[in-house]
Parts: structure tokens; sequence; C-alpha cells
């Protein structure tokens, strides 16, 4: 009798939040284009920001953008600042111990070195951004790891000659190589690191787990999250 | 801004160069050096206010006072600032978030729940659906907060040291006049202190000026963070794709400090000399006999 309740007032607690919940904030970095970044109006855009729009479309939930420094996007969420982490954040058994994530929007992808030359020491300075799952592959490499704050700093670290190479997802780096007019290359094998990225989500807000699940899997199901693949990644990414 | 910024990649030169130094990335960047200024407008005098504050309880006769004062100064002094705009910020935040849902909560669960913080929508700082202003203003007020609280224990230590150093024989012979002790301070300890206090307070200033960036560990955008935003480079997935420009922002973000800390010092040395007139000191003992 406690039991039922107790679940009947936590039930009744639940759809009193979801009801008072209207405005859920999503948390990026602003620094990871072409999955986010502050364009040039000085607004959250790329590839996650239409993923986003789309999902709080499907999900009938209005939503605001937030942008908040990469080392602390954790912390952050747990602490109530936002409710949902939408920043390239892949999907790791080391994360899933703290926050929950959705299902991927994303198909798991390749990690890639990039470095001024073909010969590149790829066992000694290595560039990647702090607290990334790039950066823990560098370090179990055996690779001297050298983190940076913005995924931005550590190319710059390969361009100035203070890395040999830098370490992150294929993705990013892909547009990056391609405007470098050769100055730039991809060396070294491709990695496949993670489980896809997903939404972090605070391990309480099942609900609204639920729902973005949802609306991913819609989005899934008509192809118009391969077609926003397409837009932002160009046609040789891996779609769902 | 303009009608030729419409199109950002078929223009180039000059025009390209203004379209870009006006487009809404930059204006943020210009407004955020109006966020700066405002934040040392605001939090210097606050900071002062917690300093006299703790100067005066470090003074005073009663024991718990004195104590409260003196543990202020040496605690906040001695814990580093980055812990303070870390963690402090945070607890502070999830602290004023608990006490309001203690009032405006239908449950009073223990929000704090393993690694999450959770109090019911109503009780959030500022409300979930608030405008983006207020969460950055709210984001500012926390901000001048920590900074008062942080300054505040060095200008108490500043403070107590320039109360004692004005000279005892003028207090002592106030009080032959017969003056209280509060009258004794505000007539002969308060205007003159000023002049032995200026040295340390200015240190202050300087240090409050360069530490403005910490701002954004507050979840502020100041001036570095937008010049390290601006300057990275920028691929063709942004309107205006540039290679890294960070050097010639940060040279900008020199100069801007050089030329405040430059200023800052001819307005603190007018004030030194202003404040010296007629004093008891060496600079004060050298004015009057120029004077004469």
């Amino acid at each position: 009798m406690k039991k039922i309740l107790l679940a009947t007032t936590l039930l009744a607690l639940g759809t009193g939040l979801a009801a008072a919940q209207d405005v859920v904030r999503l948390g990026t970095e602003g620094a990871y284009p072409p999955f986010n970044f502050i364009n040039d109006a000085g607004e959250v855009a790329g590839f996650e920001r239409d993923v986003g729009d789309e999902l709080c479309k499907r999900a009938e939930l209005t939503c605001e953008w937030v942008t908040n420094e990469w080392d602390s996007i954790i912390p952050n969420l747990q602490s109530g600042n936002y409710d949902v982490i939408i920043a390239g954040m892949s999907i790791t058994d080391e994360r899933e111990e703290v926050i929950d994530f959705s299902q991927n929007y994303f198909p798991p992808a390749a990690s890639a070195y990039v470095a001024l030359a073909a010969d590149a020491d790829l066992k000694g300075t290595v560039a990647a951004q702090i607290s990334t799952i790039q950066a823990g592959y560098v370090a179990e490499s055996g690779a001297t790891v050298l983190e940076f704050a913005t995924p931005d700093e550590s190319v710059a670290a390969v361009r100035n000659g203070e890395a040999a190479a830098v370490f992150a997802d294929k993705d990013f780096l892909a547009p990056i190589v391609a405007e470098s007019n050769g100055e730039l290359m991809f060396v070294g094998e491709e990695v496949q690191l993670g489980g896809g990225v997903g939404l972090g989500l605070r391990e309480s807000d099942t609900e609204l787990k639920a729902k973005f699940n949802t609306a991913i899997q819609s989005m899934k199901d008509d192809g118009s999250l391969n077609a926003l693949i397409e837009k932002h990644f160009g046609p040789e990414t891996a779609k769902f | 801004m303009f009608a030729v910024c419409a199109d950002p990649k078929a223009i180039e030169g000059l025009t390209w160069l203004s379209c870009y130094l006006t487009s809404g990335k930059h204006l943020d960047f210009y407004w955020s050096f109006v966020t700066v200024l405002l934040l040392l407008a605001v939090t210097a005098p606050a900071a002062l206010a917690m300093g006299f504050g703790g100067a005066m309880a470090a003074r005073s006769r009663i024991l718990p006072l004195s104590l409260l004062g003196k543990g202020y100064a040496a605690l906040v002094r001695g814990v580093p600032d980055i812990v303070f705009f870390l963690f402090f910020v945070i607890a502070l935040d999830q602290g004023l978030e608990y006490l309001k849902s203690l009032a405006v909560c239908a449950d009073h669960a223990w929000p704090w729940q393993g690694l999450e913080f959770r109090v019911c929508q109503e009780a959030k700082v500022p409300l979930g659906a608030s405008s983006a202003f207020w969460h950055q203003a709210y984001g500012f007020a926390l901000a001048v907060f920590t900074f008062a609280l942080v300054f505040g224990a060095f200008a108490a230590n500043v403070l107590y040291g320039a109360m004692n150093a004005v000279p005892k024989a003028q207090l002592e012979t106030a009080e032959a006049y017969g003056m209280s002790h509060g009258q004794v301070f505000r007539r002969v300890l308060m205007p003159q202190m000023w002049v032995y206090a200026l040295p340390g307070l200015s240190n202050l200033w300087m240090i409050l000026i360069k530490a403005t960036p910490l701002l954004f560990l507050l979840g502020v955008k100041d001036i570095v963070y937008w010049a390290r935003e601006l300057g990275g480079s920028k691929t063709q997935a942004y309107e205006y794709p540039h290679p890294d420009w960070r050097l010639w922002y940060f040279l900008g973000l020199l100069v801007f400090y050089l030329c405040f800390t430059k200023v800052s010092e001819i307005v603190l040395a007018r004030l030194s000399a202003r404040l010296s007139r007629g004093q008891a000191t060496a600079a004060g003992e050298a004015m009057r006999r120029a004077g004469a």
C-alpha cells in the first residue's frame, strides 16, 4: 500500500513537473563546427542546432539554447543549469556512469590524426581536447597527450609546432584539412571510438529522455536525420 | 548589418573587413567591453564596502565581531581564487535555490541526490522560462558578489592596516578634547586613513582589472572569451572564414588593458596627491614645504 501511494505521488509529481517544465534548456559548447558553433550573427548554429530545433518541434517542447565551456558541461547539467547536453558528446561507458544518454543521433564515427607531415611521430606529443574520448585514447596509446580547452586550440598547436599531431573526430577535422591548402594532412590509421553521439541527460530525467528518444527515432525513420547529416557533413559521411 | 554584407563570401578587401568587424558576433564582443567596465564599476565600491565592514569588525571591541572580521580576511585571502570562482559560485547558486525551494516547492526532498542537484522547477533561479537576459543578469550578479567577497577580504586587510597607521597621538588628543569613540573615528581616523590605504587599494584595483577574465568561469562572456572565440581559425561553415587570428585579437586586448591601467595610474596618482595635502606624512610635509 505504502509503495503504491509513493508511486502515485511520484507519478503525480512527475506529471506536475512535466507541465511546469515548459522550457527545456539545451546546453552546447559552441566551438565544434560543423556540430555546433557560434555563427557570425552570434547565435548557436550547425548540425546540432538543426537537429535540436527539429527534435524539440517533434517532442512539442519549447527549447532554449545555452552555451557552456566543454570542461564543465557535465557538472552544470547535474547542477540543473540546463536540461540537455547537445554538444557532439560521444556515448561512452565512463560518461554513462554519471549521466544518461538518449539513443544516438549521429552514428559511431572515426577519429583521425592530422599533422603537418606524413611522417609525423604519432607516439610523440599529440594534441587533443580535454575530457574527450580522443584524449583518453591518446593517453592509452603511449603518446604524450597535450590537452586543450577548445578543439580549435588543439589544431592550432599542430600548426605552430607545439604538438606533432592532433587527434579528434574526423568529421570535425575534414573541413579544416580540406581548407588548409595542403598544409595539414591526415596521417596514420583511423580509429573507431565511442557509440555515436547522443544527447546527455540527468539520470533522473527519464521522461524527457523518452520524449527525445521517440523524436530521434521518428527522425531516423523518415530520413530527415540523414538529410541533415548530409547537409552539414557532406555525402561521404556515415549515415543511419 | 549593411546591405552589402548580405553575401560575405562574394565581397573582399576593405568592404569584407568592415562587414566582418560589424558582424553580430563582433557587436557582442564590443558589448563585452561594456560588461567588463560595468563589472569593475559595480565591484570596486562593493569590495571597498565589504573591506570597510571587515576592517571595522576586526577593530571592534566586541570579541565575536572582531573574530568574524579577522576570520573573514584570513579565510578568504587564504583560499585560491580559482576555488572561489569554480566551486563557491556553484555552491552559492545551489544554496539560493535550496532556500527558495523551502518556500515555494510542494515537496521538500533533499535536493542533493548523488551527483545531481534537483529542486522543483519553481525554485530555479532564475526560472527556466525566464529570458536569456535574466540568466545573464543572474550570472553577472553572482560574479559581482563573488568578486566583492574575494577582493573585499584583501581590502579589509589593507584598510585594517591603514586604520592602525594613523598616529595614535592624534586619536588620544581627540579623546582628550572629549570626543566619543564614534566622533574620533569619523572626524580624525577616517579622513586620514585613506592616504595610508591608497597604495594597497590601488594594487587591488590593478589586480581586479586583470582578474576580469575569471568572469568566463562564471558563465559571463567577457572580452578574453570573445577574443579567443573570434580569433580562432574559421572554416567555410562560417560566413567569414579566416585563419588563426588570435594574435591580433589578443594584441588588441593588450592595448586595451595597458591603456586602462595607465589611465588608472594617472587617476590614482592625482588622488594620492589630493589625499596627502595637509597630512602628517612625508608626502604631505613635502607638499607643505613646496607651497611655502
